[in-house]
């Protein structure tokens, strides 16, 4: 904002001069692309690149859009407008690389999972089954138990040692509270087993499996996301809002229940959905403590209990010798994991969308 | 707003499916009189993983009333699990070592201790994915210099000296290895450091002693071989699939590997020294030059008790390795598995270790 | 009670209602500091675990040890490096692009088309790491192999990319883009929830000021949100030190500590490195793997420590700016 480039911006200051029109950015940004392909197509048909690499296709063609549109636009609009376009393309850059992945990953399952993706797999445990066929109701059971169980554990402890920590919290306690919610996102996740397992052996004995302590192992790596999501989003709550409610005559506890949790709702269920999205698909800590079986077990308080991950995994690992029919279960079984956590995601956002006060964006 | 209200449709009818009740395949379960009954708990090896399988799957479908549960869980943890009294058996790629036999047993009355049954043989393959080689031979003195990464071309003079007739290339060899501890490894270095012990210049080992590539599991390797340049590396034979098996000599002749001639090497090994009664612990025989014989195998136990405390956990185990020690159990586990059946003579042997289980 | 003593109606309202109100600012406290408390107690359960379980492979004979090391820290260090530098890789690729989805969501793209694509990048969280294993190992690794053949051919010059390239792709910057990916929706999330929440009237104060769109973001939208991109970075970062089976899948790890990132041998995670050999182990074994983990706690808590700290820094010269 130095005083020489808006001089700039003033001698050329009109709508229509000095400005690129509108529809520029897009047709040079389909330009772009449409070059990239063409380079790459071109060193493949010359034998200089093996197959046809559409990834790097794209990326060549988003980089040379970042580059072209900078370019163009510090020669016809200035420096800071050029600044502008930069980030604006860039983000758009972040946007596209980021989606590469996504693409890849959920086209290879939606691919694989397919061939099982069928009523047998939703209606079949794996007891007794030889090779092909079989399901996994038992996971999906025992995933969606230990998944709510966990959750049921760590909401309430995160959510309130979360307003503790914007409400309430001040001095030393604060801050170790603070400090070892850090320290507990690192966990090894197969650590937290190890825990849950030793806690559950002190009282049940050696040997001891059971759904509910999978739900242990899951709370204490659950619970950092929490608190830390929450705290971050209680703390956006503008403290305008607060002081108008104490002003009322609101008491506090009242102000944090019907002002504060409310307005930062949607943050706060996005944050506790990204924790059970975290933890739905840990598999190690629970081959340790909530076991491994084939058959179906209602009860989370006693005995092993399947697991979706558990079940991907082992079928993935350990395959017999007709090792397409492991692999078919093992794809259906993550494109279900997939889906339950979506459905999830979707029942979130309907949840905030009803009960949270209308927000500006 | 159609795709949220549909995805809460499927939702609402997975939890009902869910909810309402058991899975279709375990409803009307026949249970016949004089059959087992009850629940066996194991864990271990994840080498035996699919075989425990075909055996649980087959011995449930005759006995209604039994659940046996195998966790995939590794040799090392199941024999910790069944040490510490928390499953019936365990299954371990390596026999009971002699500080755990001094140990206590949780499951087992005092006094007395577990005993290995070699149960489960499967035989390993050298698996290759090198362009225009369809056919690999070598020894184990060749083997054990690509694998520690003394040989690193594939047209080298020693692996051509081998391989008269296929055409090698000029290309850098990637040598995968298991990156996790693994039974398979340990039978792996234990023939190249019986057959080949200057080249290799390592003892038998569960972690691999070099450098080098590797990945997870017979799976990772598989799949590391398959998708990598010139690549060669071990795994499980039944887990081979379309990859090249290199073809291994014994004495003078290249013995291509098939069930068979695994299983003629278990059968040619003596038992290890100073066992005791019913401990059928093997010491595999990896130089032998007897003809037809594959000394690449691998050998599982199933460990359990020689005295259980509590008696019908005993007779549930006695019921169902008899089962898998029958040539019913051995055949099923061979077809679903890719396992090698047991020899007549040890599977005699073992039927009558398991008949003195109490 | 305290109607009885008060002459009104309206007073003994208002006044139970104060006592209920009290009662309940009282209640909700102790759950707050409550949950607080748990949350210490929980981890001090965790920690005394870690150390009780430690114990016996940090005074044992290392000779006992897995490999035989010359002594445990032998052992922990080339895995310490490597879980460290594996997630500082993975969250300078990560963080960047993931502020830039959230500005894009929050900022850039049309409200119409924000939420869905919100959506969209949500779902990676969705994705369970052993997803991410068999993706890093059938799609990403054999696709990036000549790709880093190259750029050992070419650049091997450079420190990072020093030959020889892997064969199979299974190395350390092919664990980064896997890690990357894995954090990328939770940083993104966290990101997009603070932006969102940047106050209109700063952004639109900026804007009559003459500021470009960028402009406003830095002076607005970066400030307000500083600590929020701090701590998604943080959970991040966890997620990354942390993470077991996809590392334990893609990974072809050696005991060695290297700043070499295309090559076949890669110093291994912690986490990785647990569960690779936890299933194998026996005894002391088992409590060296417990003793790594300690150290995994450890390196949490430095890295943690430090990241505070630099943020501290940083905001206090702002301020005095």
């Amino acid at each position: 904002m130095t005083s020489t480039t808006g001089r700039t911006r003033m001698q050329a200051n009109s709508y229509t001069s000095g400005r690129l029109p509108r529809w520029f950015a897009p047709a040079l940004f389909a330009a772009s692309m449409v070059a990239g392909l063409s380079v790459i197509a071109l060193l493949t048909a010359a034998g200089v690149l093996p197959e046809f690499p559409i990834v790097l296709a794209v990326l060549v063609g988003v980089v040379l859009f970042d580059v072209l549109i900078t370019v163009i636009a510090s020669a016809a609009e200035g420096r800071r407008a050029a600044t502008d376009r930069l980030v604006t393309s860039l983000v758009i850059t972040a946007f596209v690389i980021a989606l590469l992945p996504l693409i890849s990953l959920l086209y290879t399952v939606v691919v694989n999972g397919a061939a099982r993706f069928d009523l047998t797999f939703f209606t079949h445990s794996m007891r007794s089954v030889i090779g092909e066929g079989g399901g996994a109701l038992h996971a999906i059971v025992g995933t969606l138990q230990i998944t709510a169980l966990a959750t049921i554990i760590s909401v309430p402890v995160g959510l309130f040692a979360a307003i503790y920590l914007v409400e309430y919290g001040r001095g030393p306690l604060k801050r170790a509270i603070t400090f070892f919610v850090d320290v507990m996102t690192g966990i090894p996740s197969i650590v937290a087993g190890l825990f849950a397992y030793a806690l559950f052996a002190l009282f049940f004995g050696e040997g001891v499996r059971m759904g509910f302590a999978g739900s242990v192992a899951l709370a204490v790596l659950m619970i950092p996301v929490v608190v830390r999501s929450s705290e971050e989003m209680l703390k956006l709550v503008p403290d305008e809002l607060r002081e108008a409610s104490y002003a009322l005559g609101v008491p506090k506890w009242r102000t944090v229940a019907k002002v504060v949790l409310p307005t930062a709702g949607a943050g706060i269920v996005t944050g506790i959905t990204l924790a059970i999205a975290r933890v739905i698909g840990e598999t190690a800590p629970l081959l340790i403590i909530a076991g491994f079986t084939s058959s179906m077990n209602y009860n989370p308080f006693s005995e092993r209990m399947q697991s979706l991950p558990v079940f991907v995994y082992t079928q993935y690992a350990n395959p017999g010798s007709q090792v397409e029919f492991y692999l078919d279960r093992a794809w259906a079984g993550a494109l279900t994991l997939i889906l339950i956590v979506m459905a999830l995601n979707l029942i979130a956002r309907l949840i905030t969308r009803y009960f949270t006060p209308r927000t500006r964006r | 707003m159609l795709a949220p209200r549909l995805a809460l449709g499927a939702l609402a009818a997975l939890v009902a499916l869910v909810v309402s009740g058991c899975a279709a395949n375990e409803i009307g379960r026949e249970v016949l009189p004089g059959s087992l009954i009850g629940t066996l708990d194991g864990a271990g090896s994840s080498a035996q993983s699919a075989a425990q399988e075909v055996w649980i799957a087959t011995i449930q479908n005759a006995n209604g009333g039994l659940t046996i549960n195998y966790e995939p869980s590794g040799s090392g943890a199941g024999r910790e699990a069944f040490l510490a009294g928390g499953v019936d058996f365990a299954g371990s790629d390596s026999a009971l070592s002699s500080d755990e036999l001094d140990g206590d047993f949780g499951s087992c009355v005092e006094g007395t201790t577990g005993i290995d049954l070699p149960l489960y043989i499967s035989p390993l393959a050298i698996i290759f994915n090198v362009s225009g080689v369809d056919r690999l031979q070598l020894d184990a003195e060749t083997t054990a210099r690509i694998f520690r990464g003394d040989i690193t071309r594939w047209n080298d003079a020693a692996i051509e000296a081998l391989n008269p007739d296929a055409r090698l290339p000029a290309a850098t060899i990637t040598a995968v290895h298991r990156s996790d501890t693994s039974g398979t490894t340990k039978n792996f270095t234990d023939y190249l450091a019986q057959a080949a012990p200057d080249a290799w210049g390592a003892e038998a080992a569960d972690s691999w002693p070099f450098g080098g590539e590797s990945a997870q599991g017979n799976s990772g390797v598989v799949n590391a071989v398959t998708n990598g340049l010139n690549t060669i590396g071990y795994a499980d034979a039944s887990r081979a699939g379309d990859l090249g098996i290199a073809a291994l000599k014994v004495g003078d002749e290249f013995v291509d590997f098939t069930p068979e001639a695994a299983a003629a090497v278990v059968a040619v090994s003596p038992l290890e020294e100073g066992r005791a009664e019913g401990d059928l612990a093997l010491d595999i025989d990896r130089t032998t030059t007897e003809p037809g014989t594959y000394p690449l195998v691998l050998v599982s136990y199933v460990i359990a008790c020689q005295q259980y405390r509590d008696p019908e956990i005993a007779a549930l185990v006695r019921g169902y390795l008899e089962f898998v020690a029958s040539d019913e159990g051995q055949a099923v586990s061979a077809e679903f598995a890719g396992s090698a059946p047991i020899s007549d003579d040890l599977a005699a042997r073992v039927l009558a270790a398991i008949a003195s289980i109490r | 009670m305290t109607g009885a003593t008060t002459p009104t109606v309206s007073d003994a309202a208002s006044g139970r209602s104060s006592i209920q109100a009290r009662l309940g600012d009282v209640i909700f406290r102790r759950l707050a500091l409550g949950a607080g408390v748990t949350i210490l107690v929980a981890l001090a359960a965790v920690a005394i675990f870690l150390v009780a379980q430690s114990l016996p492979a940090l005074i044992a004979d290392p000779a006992d040890l897995r490999g035989e090391p010359e002594s445990f820290w032998h052992y922990v260090a080339p895995l310490a490096f490597g879980t460290v530098w594996a997630a500082a890789i993975a969250l300078v690729i990560a963080i960047p692009i993931a502020i830039g989805i959230a500005l894009f969501i929050s900022h850039y793209a049309p409200r119409r088309l924000a939420q869905p694509l919100g959506y969209i990048i949500d779902l990676l969280a969705a994705v369970p790491s052993v997803v991410y294993g068999l993706w890093g190992i059938t799609v990403l690794a054999p696709a990036a192999v000549p790709f880093y053949q190259w750029l050992t051919e070419n650049m091997g010059w450079f420190p990072l990319f020093a030959p020889p390239a892997s064969g199979t792709g299974r190395t350390v910057l092919t664990v980064a883009v896997v890690l990357a990916v894995m954090v990328l929706p939770i940083i993104t999330a966290l990101c997009r929830e603070v932006f969102v929440q940047t106050p209109v009237l700063h952004e639109e104060a900026a804007y009559a000021l003459g500021a470009t769109r960028w402009e406003m973001i830095r002076i607005t939208v970066f400030p307000y949100a500083r600590s929020g991109i701090v701590s998604a970075s943080m959970l991040g970062l966890g997620r990354a030190l942390g993470e077991t089976m996809a590392v334990a899948m893609v990974l072809s790890p050696s005991a060695i500590i290297s700043l070499a990132i295309l090559t076949p041998e890669n110093p291994s995670t912690i986490a990785a490195n647990i569960a690779l050999n936890f299933p194998e182990s026996a005894g002391l074994q088992v409590n060296a793997l417990i003793a790594t983990g300690l150290i995994l706690f450890i390196i949490t808590l430095v890295v943690n420590s430090i990241a505070r700290a630099v943020v501290h820094r940083h905001e206090r010269s702002l301020e005095s700016r």
